[in-house]
């Protein structure tokens, strides 16, 4: 079959395709690519998701794939990608595959091979690219997907729309970036520790926002309706309650918790004696 | 060995033949790959609990995580067939990841709990069984359910040498353990979690963190409705309280059996001796004072207090997750009681909203106080009947 080695990339419109990137895929990539062979340029690998019926793409997960790479061949370790999906069917039979992933910057000539190759696992594969030289000071992370540009039944290039890519960046936050941007944490921050961050960053936000509506009642800046807006909104999502009715309110839950700590305690300086008596009773 | 403060690059077998002198494990070293690889397979099989292999190198005290793979969850198949296939499964994928240059040495193994229930027989066997072929392994508990409330509820444990060498030798008694001193606390070590990543991961997500001013982990945290948890907390501790009560009347059993016996001995023994001595008047030989084919004196087997002492580590962590999130939960209580007479509000991002009370002076004040009585509960361990008016005036 004809495969047309050049590349058109052209800047497209949006094509009704959102990619949604798990920080993991991320993780991997960079992982992949600190590892790679010695004088390899870059590395490419399969991603691992779903795509939902409204055109969303949920990369989820990812391997590598070893490669090699000469000036117009491309040599994908098919063997090595088959056993690894295999494997990862197993652990997540709903992960299937969706594209691919390569380090670098942008789209390069021997990329149409590769994405003719994925095309045979999956319709319409999605390509990611991970520029991890830093090329432009930041890390351009894009994603393509590829039609193919034919003259009759003549192949002549692949060309690769960009299409939209949302990082899905909640599951990094949950763990929280000071955990994953730091190149080395001592201590993961323990149940106060992290709330005593959580409640400054509150202090800080609500000082903006006093500062704000300050400037405002005294003419400093202009108004905002959109933003008069959301604060009316949050201020009408908390109820009204009474401060009577709060003071029982609150010292009663503040009562329940006490109690449950002094259950806690009590039953571990139950357990200390037990464990006392028990060995003492050995003496028999 | 000779060489131990030679020059920093050796020859491998010079470095396996200076590997005698043990250091011992002191951190935990993870890649963020790992965490983040963990927390997805945990979260995602989340009813079901599940295991993974961890892959990493073994460099003096520091042990380091830098890779993992998740292990297929068991079906109802046959026993042996999985073992099987669970083991060809784990030969694959290890020799998979060695050919894209990823540690190929096994570390140990992570799984996820519930509501941290993992004290339990079967994680000490796995523990043995990994332990006979990798001499310091760790495993990596992660509780998904607790990483609800905004904490990162990844922990590594090993089993202390002290108790691995008794479970070897299965001895349980009381008096065993009284000599080797060795209490329920001193069954798992926590050795302290470093997390780590690479200057890479580090400049990508540094330049990828989003300039919200709240994250989602700030949101888990200030989540008010924190009751069902604490009502978790408390009926599995209510459970393992009437487990521990269970193991304390087999004792009781045993100790009344044991002191029945031995005075049934005394009463024999009294009576064998009276029975002598009037032989010896008739001028009979005496029989023997001792017997082994009688019942009597065989001894009563004592119970393991394995489970006992399982049970009892599992009631203290218990008790723990309660005071940590106890001094969370009064915290946020008294974050918001400033918030009553001066509520605001600011917008985070587009579509949540964050309700906050202002105040907060007063706010931290009152946070700080019930935060030290939590701690110096934690500490001084000696129950003090609360006095929450106190902390309210702030």
């Amino acid at each position: 079959m004809a495969s047309g080695n050049t590349v058109l990339h052209l800047a497209s419109g949006p094509t009704g395709l959102v990619g949604k990137l798990h920080p993991t895929v991320l993780f991997n990539i960079c992982d992949s690519y600190i590892r790679r062979n010695d004088q390899q340029e870059r590395v490419i690998g399969t991603l691992l998701g779903s795509i939902s019926a409204d055109g969303t793409v949920d990369i989820r997960n990812s391997y590598a794939v070893p490669h090699n790479e000469s000036l117009d061949q491309v040599a994908v370790d098919i063997d090595y990608h088959r056993t690894m999906f295999d494997l990862h069917q197993r652990v997540s039979p709903k992960e299937v595959i969706i594209g691919w992933y390569s380090t670098g910057a942008g789209v390069s000539g021997s990329d149409a091979l590769i994405q003719d190759f994925y095309g045979r696992e999956v319709t319409n594969p999605v390509h990611l690219t991970v520029d991890t030289s830093f090329s432009d000071d930041r890390p351009s992370i894009k994603a393509y997907v590829s039609t193919n540009l034919t003259l009759g039944d003549r192949q002549l290039a692949a060309q690769f729309h960009e299409i939209q890519l949302d990082l899905r960046m909640i599951e990094a936050e949950r763990i929280g970036f000071d955990v994953l941007k730091k190149t080395m944490v001592d201590k993961l921050p323990n149940d106060i520790e992290g709330l005593e961050g959580t409640i400054s960053r509150l202090h800080g936000m609500i000082d903006t926002v006093y500062r704000y509506v300050d400037d405002v009642v005294e003419g400093r800046i202009p108004p905002d309706n959109t933003i008069g807006r959301y604060l009316a909104d949050t201020m009408a999502a908390v109820p009204k309650i009474a401060p009577d009715a709060f003071d029982k309110l609150f010292h009663e839950s503040v009562q329940d918790v006490l109690l449950v700590i002094y259950l806690a305690n009590l039953t571990r300086t139950q357990l200390t004696l037990a464990e006392k008596l028990n060995t003492a009773a050995q003496i028999v | 060995m000779a060489d131990s403060s030679g020059p920093p690059v050796r020859s491998f077998a010079q470095a396996a033949a200076t590997e005698e002198t043990v250091v011992p494990l002191r951190v935990v070293q993870i890649d963020g790959l790992v965490v983040l690889k963990i927390v997805k397979h945990c979260k995602e099989c989340m009813p079901s609990l599940v295991t993974g292999q961890l892959l990493g190198l073994d460099i003096g005290s520091i042990l380091e995580v830098t890779n993992c793979f998740p292990f297929p969850s068991r079906g109802g198949e046959e026993e042996d067939e999985v073992e099987a296939d669970g083991a060809n499964y784990q030969l694959e994928m290890m020799r998979c990841l060695r050919e894209v240059n990823v540690d190929n040495n096994t570390v140990g193994w992570y799984q996820s709990t519930y509501m941290g229930s993992y004290q339990t027989v079967e994680l000490i066997e796995t523990f043995l069984n990994y332990q006979e072929n990798i001499k310091r392994c760790v495993c990596i508990i992660y509780d998904p359910l607790r990483s609800q409330q905004g904490i990162v509820a990844l922990k590594a444990l090993r089993l202390s040498d002290s108790f691995m060498e008794l479970y070897r030798t299965e001895n349980f008694k009381g008096e065993k353990l009284r000599e080797k001193n060795m209490s329920w606390t001193d069954i798992f070590e926590e050795i302290p979690v470093k997390i780590s990543n690479s200057s890479l991961v580090s400049a990508v997500m540094t330049e990828l963190e989003t300039d919200a001013p709240a994250t989602q982990c700030d949101f888990d945290r200030l989540v008010l409705s924190t009751n069902p948890f604490m009502e978790k907390n408390l009926e599995f501790l209510i459970e393992c309280m009437d487990d521990l009560g269970m193991e304390q009347q087999k004792f009781q059993y045993y100790y009344r059996n044991l002191s029945r016996q031995q005075g049934q001995q005394q009463a024999w023994l009294q009576k064998r001796r009276a029975e002598n001595m009037a032989r010896r008047a008739a001028g009979e030989e005496p029989l023997p004072e001792e017997d082994p084919n009688n019942p009597l004196f065989k001894p009563i087997p004592e119970p393991s207090r394995l489970d006992s002492y399982l049970i009892t580590n599992q009631v203290n962590n218990y008790c723990n997750q309660i005071n940590g999130f106890a001094g969370q939960t009064s915290a946020e209580i008294s974050r918001d009681i400033s918030s009553h007479d001066t509520v605001f509000s600011c917008t985070a991002g587009p579509g949540c909203t964050l309700v906050v009370g202002l105040q907060c002076k007063a706010g931290y004040k009152v946070r700080v106080s019930l935060q030290r009585g939590a701690m110096w509960f934690m500490v001084v361990n000696i129950p003090v009947p609360p006095r929450p008016g106190v902390h309210h005036d702030g």
